[in-house]
């Protein structure tokens, strides 16, 4: 077996309107895709132990929509949707979502599964239209310019070790 | 959102552009403002507002040296801000780790053969 990497996932904001979400998982690529975009198993960890996700809809096609909701411990249920833009089976989907809390706030998002020794690595970026929407997306009160200050923060969280 | 324009957070202090760029002037050393108002192409009182700004939130930390006044960065102080991308981080990761257990029992199910029932009749490999 390969050696247990580390298992969080990394988020970072390569530019004012993205996100990047990246993990690494120890299981091939057409498995990961497969968790990616069958309903059932949407259902069982799209919810992050954070509520029960009640609806996963999926139309993996071209032009097809998907839509999950969940219902948070506590709270009033949120739902997302979007349509399939682009497919590449095992590989890269590219797909708008919606939070439909604020529907304005399209934002476009590019998963890619790449292998590295029978491990994958899923990397979602979040494409925003706007700061303002990405921000919004990472729930912030933030008004403006927070990517240079991150990557300072970067640096110097490196140099505290 | 109905932020005051104060210096009372690590948040309001670094959503001026010109107060990042202090910053990392400071995160490669130690600066005097008269260093910094000449790399940043600012007047000294406008680089000096700016250092105030920073000081109050505890992001910059000043000390004297000899002449000049050493400003140099806290990073401590900006904390709350990755806090704030954390908080986005754990989601994500809670919702990974869900997502290990479901690819967990698929590849169970394929090294029995395949005669799980969930997730079979929908193998991405046979649409």
């Amino acid at each position: 077996m390969v050696v247990q990497v580390s298992k969080a996932a990394t988020v970072t904001l390569p530019s004012d309107e993205q996100i990047l979400i990246t993990r690494e998982f120890a299981a091939p690529r057409h498995l990961v895709y497969g968790a990616f975009t069958t309903p059932d198993l949407v259902k069982r960890w799209w919810g992050a132990g954070l509520g029960e996700v009640t609806v996963a809809e999926i139309d993996l096609r071209v032009g097809g929509a998907w839509r999950y909701v969940m219902v948070p411990d506590g709270g009033p249920e949120v739902g997302f949707h979007g349509e399939y833009r682009e497919i590449v089976p095992n590989e890269r989907i590219v797909f708008t979502e919606v939070y439909e809390g604020i529907p304005d706030g399209e934002a476009l998002n590019t998963a890619t599964l790449t292998k590295k020794n029978g491990r994958t690595t899923l990397a979602i970026l979040v494409q925003h239209r706007s700061k303002a929407d990405r921000d919004a997306h990472l729930n912030s009160g933030m008004e403006t310019g927070m990517q240079r200050a991150l990557d300072l923060l970067e640096q110097v969280a490196a140099s505290l070790g | 959102m109905a932020r005051a324009a104060t210096t009372t957070d690590a948040f309001n202090a670094v959503a001026e552009p010109r107060r990042r760029e202090i910053l990392d002037l400071l995160a490669v050393g130690e600066r005097s403002v008269n260093d910094l108002a000449r790399l940043l192409g600012l007047a000294q009182p406008q680089v000096s507002k700016h250092l105030r700004v920073l000081r109050e939130v505890g992001a910059v930390a000043v000390r004297e040296g000899g002449r000049q006044r050493l400003y140099r960065l806290n990073g401590q102080a900006l904390r709350p801000i990755h806090d704030w991308v954390s908080k986005y981080e754990r989601t994500w990761s809670a919702r990974f780790e869900r997502l290990d257990s479901v690819l967990e029992e698929l590849q169970q199910e394929e090294r029995d053969g395949g005669t799980g029932e969930q997730g079979r009749d929908r193998d991405p490999s046979q649409r």
